[in-house]
C-alpha cells in the first residue's frame, strides 16, 4: 500500500510537469488560485479568451481531450494518466470549466452516434476549443425525472421542427452547437417516444435567456425553441431511441475521480483558528471541536475514496457507481460547515463584501451556493437511490407511469 | 498510486474469512454471550494454529513476520465475525506495547508466548468512571510491587500478563506484571457485550517491571492506543459491513403493503447513508493503516481520524440495522443486537468518541501549523 507513481506513471508526471512548467498562464494563478466559488474571475483578463487560448496551446501540444481517440483530436491515455494531469494542472484546471461538458458528455455521444464524415468536421474543433458545445436536457417540469421531457419534434419535409424550452442549460449563451433531447412521440411509453439531435445553437427561432439564480449569479440558461428546424442528418441514433443515447451522454458525466469537490473544511479550521470567543480561541470550544472532527472524518474519507478509486483506475479497472458519493457527501457538508461558521461570526456572519467579511466572505459564497450543489447532475435523493439500487442491490422503485402512454401520465400543473 | 491491499493480504482475509464462516457463526457468539466461559477457546486455538496472534511480530520472537497491514485484513475478519476471542487484547494491546517500550531482553521474554497464542496479555489503564486522565491515575509501584485497582481490563479474567499504567518515582510508566501471583485477584464486569470479557484487576504488592526508563507512561500509552486505534478501526469496519449487508439481505427478503420493504425510499436512503459512512470509515481506515505500517509523521492524526470515522459507521449501521428489521430486530433471536452490543463496546474500549474527537481535533491543529 502507498501512494507512489509505477515506473510508467512517474515518467507521465514528469513529462505533464515539465511542459506545464515551460507552459501554463502563471500571470493568471493568483487569480485562479483565489478564485471565488464556482466563478471564474480573472479580474481585467477576458475569462473566455484566456480559457480559449489555454485550451488551445493544450490542445496544440497534444494535452487536450485526453480520453479520446487520436482521430478526433484526443491523446488516447489511460485513465490513470488522465487523473495524473489532472493533479498536476492543479488550479489551471478551473480555465477548463467552459469545455467540460463538451468533452465530458457532447463529444461522446457524437462520437458513438454520428457519422464519419460529422465527426471528423465537429470533434477536432471541440477538443481544440474553437467551438463549444453545450446539452440541452432538463426542462421545467422534467428534472430527475428527465424521461418525462415534453420539448416536442416533429418532422417537417427532411427536417424536424423543434419547440419546447429548455432550462438549467450550461453556457447556452456562448455554446456553437449543443445537443438536444426531445420527445417524438407521446403516444408510447415516456422512454421510447425520445430522440436525440444536436444543432447549430444560431438557428433560427432559439431564444436564449440567462437564469438570476438564487444566489444572486447567473451561470444557466433557459432555451426557447420556436420552430427551430433541424436536418433529420443532425439526428443521433434512431427515431424513438433517445433514451438510450442520453444514457450515454450521462454515463460519462461520472467521470471525474480524482479531481477532489470542495468541502469547506480548510476555510471552517482557518475561521476556527484566527476567531476569539469569550472562552478564548474558538478551535478551544467544545462543542465547535466535536462538529470539526465530524467535518474531517467526512473530507479525510472523501480523499482517500479518492486515491481509492485511482488505485483501481491504475490497475485498470472502471470504478462504478460508488463514485456519486463525492458529491452526496460533499454537498450537504459544505451547507452545514458555513452555516456553523456564520453563525461563528456572530452579526458580522451576514457580510458578503469580500473586503470586510472574514475569509474575504468565501464561505457566506458557499452558504448561498451549496443549495445547487444539492442538485445539479442528481440531486441528493437521487444519488441515494442510484447507491441502494446500483450498489447495494436493492429494488427499483414502484412507478406510477409505468406501461402509460406518455400522453396519459398525471402530470402536475 | 496503490492505495489498496495487496493479493497476498487479500487471500490472507480470505483464509481467515473462510476459518470465521466454519467456525464462528453467531452461534458460537452467542454461547459466550449466554455462557459462563469467557472466549470461545476452541477458536482461539484454531486461530493460534494458524499463527495469527503473530502476525505482525518479528520472527526473531517467534511470529510470522508479516506486518501491520496483514494484521488490519485480519482485525477486519474478527470484527466482521464478532469472534469472541482474546485477540484484540492480546495482540493489538499486549503485544504491541511490549514491540513499543519492552528492551530486548523483555521482548525475548514475553513476546513468543504472545506470538504463539500460549500466553495471553492485556492492557490495564482506567480506574475510575469518567475520560483516562493523569490525575485519574492512582495506581503505583514502590520498590518493584504494584498495588492497587484497574477497572474494565480486556479479557481480564483469563490474561496471563498485563500492561499497566501506574505512577512511581519517575511520574507516570508502563510496567509489565504476570498475573499468576497471589497478590492478584480478579472480577468479572457485567458490561453491554457479555460477548467479550472484561474484568477489574486488584493487585497487592505484585511484582511488576518496567517498560522502558520510566516517566513517560503517558506518552507511551498514546502512542499504544494510536496503534490499536487503528487495528481497532479495521474490527469495527468489519462489524459495519456484516450489519450493512444483514440489512440489505432483510430490506430485499421482508414484504410490506405488498412489496419488498427496500424499494420504499425511506429504508433505500437510510441504507445508502450506511453505505456512505462505511465507505469514507473503510477510506480513513486504508490511510489509517498506510501510516501506521509505514511508520508516517502523520500517524496520530490518521489514527483518531479513522477511530472517529470506524466508530460513527459502527454504531450508524448497527442501530439501523435494527431499524430496518423492526420489532424483529429487537428480539433477543434475531443477531441484530450482537452488533448493537459490539459496535458500542468498542465505541469505548479504547476511550470514548468525545476523548477521540478532541485528540483528533488537537492533531488537526498541529499538523496544520507544521
Amino acid at each position: 500500500m502507498n501512494f507512489d507513481d509505477n515506473v510508467d506513471e512517474a515518467a507521465f508526471r514528469a513529462k505533464v510537469r515539465s511542459w506545464l512548467d515551460d507552459n501554463a498562464p502563471k500571470k493568471l494563478l493568483p487569480y485562479l488560485e483565489k478564485a471565488s466559488f464556482a466563478t471564474l474571475d480573472l479580474g481585467d483578463y477576458d475569462a473566455n479568451a484566456e480559457a480559449k487560448a489555454w485550451r488551445k496551446k493544450k490542445f496544440d501540444a497534444g494535452w487536450a481531450c485526453l480520453a479520446w481517440p487520436k482521430e478526433y483530436g484526443g491523446q488516447a491515455v489511460s485513465p490513470i494518466e488522465r487523473v495524473i494531469w489532472g493533479q498536476e494542472e492543479g488550479a489551471y484546471a478551473a480555465l477548463g470549466g467552459l469545455f467540460t461538458i463538451g468533452e465530458g458528455m457532447c463529444g461522446p455521444t457524437v462520437m458513438a452516434y454520428a457519422d464519419e464524415a460529422q465527426k471528423t468536421r465537429y470533434l477536432p474543433k471541440l477538443a481544440s476549443g474553437e467551438e463549444i458545445w453545450c446539452q440541452l436536457f432538463s426542462e421545467p417540469g422534467s428534472g430527475s425525472d428527465l424521461a418525462g421531457l415534453r420539448t416536442k419534434a416533429e418532422p417537417d419535409g427532411g427536417d424536424w421542427l423543434i419547440n419546447g424550452q429548455k432550462i438549467w442549460t450550461s453556457g447556452a449563451h456562448y455554446s456553437d452547437f449543443g445537443i438536444l433531447i426531445t420527445r417524438t412521440d407521446a403516444n408510447v411509453a415516456k422512454h421510447q417516444g425520445l430522440t436525440m439531435f444536436f444543432l447549430d445553437m444560431k438557428s433560427p427561432g432559439i431564444d436564449i435567456r440567462p437564469i438570476k439564480q438564487a444566489n444572486g449569479q447567473s451561470g444557466f440558461n433557459e432555451v426557447y425553441f420556436n420552430d427551430v428546424r433541424i436536418p433529420d442528418a443532425q439526428r443521433l441514433g434512431a427515431v424513438g431511441e433517445g433514451w438510450k443515447v442520453a444514457l450515454t451522454t450521462l454515463m460519462n458525466e461520472r467521470m471525474s475521480i480524482g479531481g477532489s469537490m470542495p468541502t469547506g473544511v480548510p476555510e471552517m479550521l482557518e475561521l476556527a483558528s484566527t476567531l476569539q470567543l469569550e472562552t478564548g480561541p474558538a478551535i478551544e470550544d467544545r462543542a465547535l471541536r466535536e462538529k470539526l472532527a465530524d467535518w474531517h472524518c467526512r473530507a479525510n474519507g472523501l480523499k482517500y475514496t479518492s486515491a481509492r478509486l485511482t488505485s483501481a483506475l491504475s490497475r485498470g479497472d472502471t470504478p462504478g457507481p460508488e463514485a456519486s458519493i463525492g458529491k452526496l457527501v460533499a454537498g450537504p457538508m459544505m451547507q452545514e460547515i458555513a452555516m456553523a461558521a456564520l453563525d461563528l461570526q456572530d452579526l458580522s456572519g451576514m457580510m458578503v463584501d469580500p473586503a470586510e467579511a472574514a475569509l474575504s466572505a468565501r464561505l457566506q459564497a458557499i452558504l448561498l451556493r451549496s443549495p445547487a450543489t444539492r442538485v445539479e447532475g442528481g440531486t441528493d435523493e437521487i444519488l441515494r437511490n442510484i447507491i441502494a439500487e446500483r450498489v447495494l442491490g436493492l429494488p427499483g422503485d414502484i412507478r406510477a407511469d409505468k406501461g402509460l402512454a406518455f400522453k396519459d401520465i398525471p402530470t402536475g400543473r | 498510486m496503490n492505495f489498496e491491499f495487496s493479493e497476498d493480504q487479500v487471500l490472507l482475509k480470505e483464509m481467515v474469512r473462510k476459518v470465521l464462516d466454519d467456525q464462528c457463526s453467531s452461534r458460537e457468539v452467542r454461547t459466550v454471550l449466554e455462557g459462563e466461559s469467557p472466549h470461545d477457546s476452541a477458536l482461539w486455538s484454531q486461530l493460534c494454529a494458524l499463527g495469527l496472534p503473530g502476525t505482525a511480530v518479528d520472527p526473531a520472537y517467534g511470529g510470522a513476520g508479516a506486518g501491520y497491514l496483514e494484521l488490519c485484513v485480519v482485525a477486519e475478519e474478527l470484527g466482521r465475525a464478532l469472534a469472541p476471542v482474546p485477540f484484540s487484547s492480546s495482540v493489538f494491546l499486549a503485544v504491541e506495547a511490549i514491540k513499543l517500550a519492552a528492551s530486548e531482553s523483555q521482548r525475548a521474554e514475553w513476546l513468543p508466548d504472545l506470538a504463539s497464542g500460549a500466553k495471553l496479555g492485556t492492557l490495564a489503564a482506567w480506574e475510575q468512571v469518567g475520560p483516562l486522565r493523569p490525575a485519574s491515575v492512582t495506581m503505583r509501584v514502590d520498590g518493584g510491587l504494584l498495588t492497587g485497582q484497574k477497572m474494565l481490563v480486556a479479557d481480564g479474567d483469563t490474561a496471563d500478563q498485563v500492561i499497566v499504567l501506574a505512577n512511581d518515582e519517575m511520574g507516570s510508566s508502563l510496567y509489565h506484571v504476570q498475573l499468576a501471583h497471589k497478590g492478584v485477584s480478579r472480577t468479572t464486569a457485567a458490561t453491554i457485550d457479555p460477548s467479550r470479557n472484561f474484568a477489574t484487576l486488584r493487585f497487592t504488592s505484585v511484582p511488576a517491571q518496567r517498560l522502558g526508563s520510566g516517566g513517560n507512561g503517558w506518552q507511551l500509552l498514546n502512542e499504544l492506543l494510536d496503534r490499536a486505534a487503528v487495528l481497532t478501526a479495521f474490527e469495527q469496519i468489519g462489524g459495519a459491513q456484516a450489519a450493512l449487508d444483514m440489512a440489505t439481505n432483510y430490506a430485499q427478503e421482508r414484504f410490506a403493503f405488498g412489496r419488498q420493504i427496500g424499494s420504499f425510499q425511506a429504508i433505500k436512503h437510510m441504507l445508502a447513508d450506511m453505505y456512505v459512512d462505511l465507505e469514507l470509515a473503510r477510506s480513513n481506515c486504508y490511510y489509517g493503516a498506510w501510516a501506521l505500517s509505514t511508520g508516517a509523521a502523520e500517524l496520530p492524526l490518521a489514527a483518531a481520524t479513522c477511530r472517529v470515522s470506524a466508530t460513527q459507521a459502527y454504531q450508524h449501521c448497527a442501530k439501523n440495522n435494527i431499524q430496518t428489521h423492526g420489532g424483529m430486530g429487537f428480539t433477543w433471536e434475531f443477531d441484530c443486537h450482537l452488533h448493537y452490543r459490539r459496535s458500542n463496546l468498542l465505541a469505548l474500549t479504547l476511550g470514548g468518541p468525545a476523548v477521540w474527537k478532541d485528540k483528533l481535533v488537537s492533531r488537526l491543529v498541529t499538523n496544520n501549523a507544521a
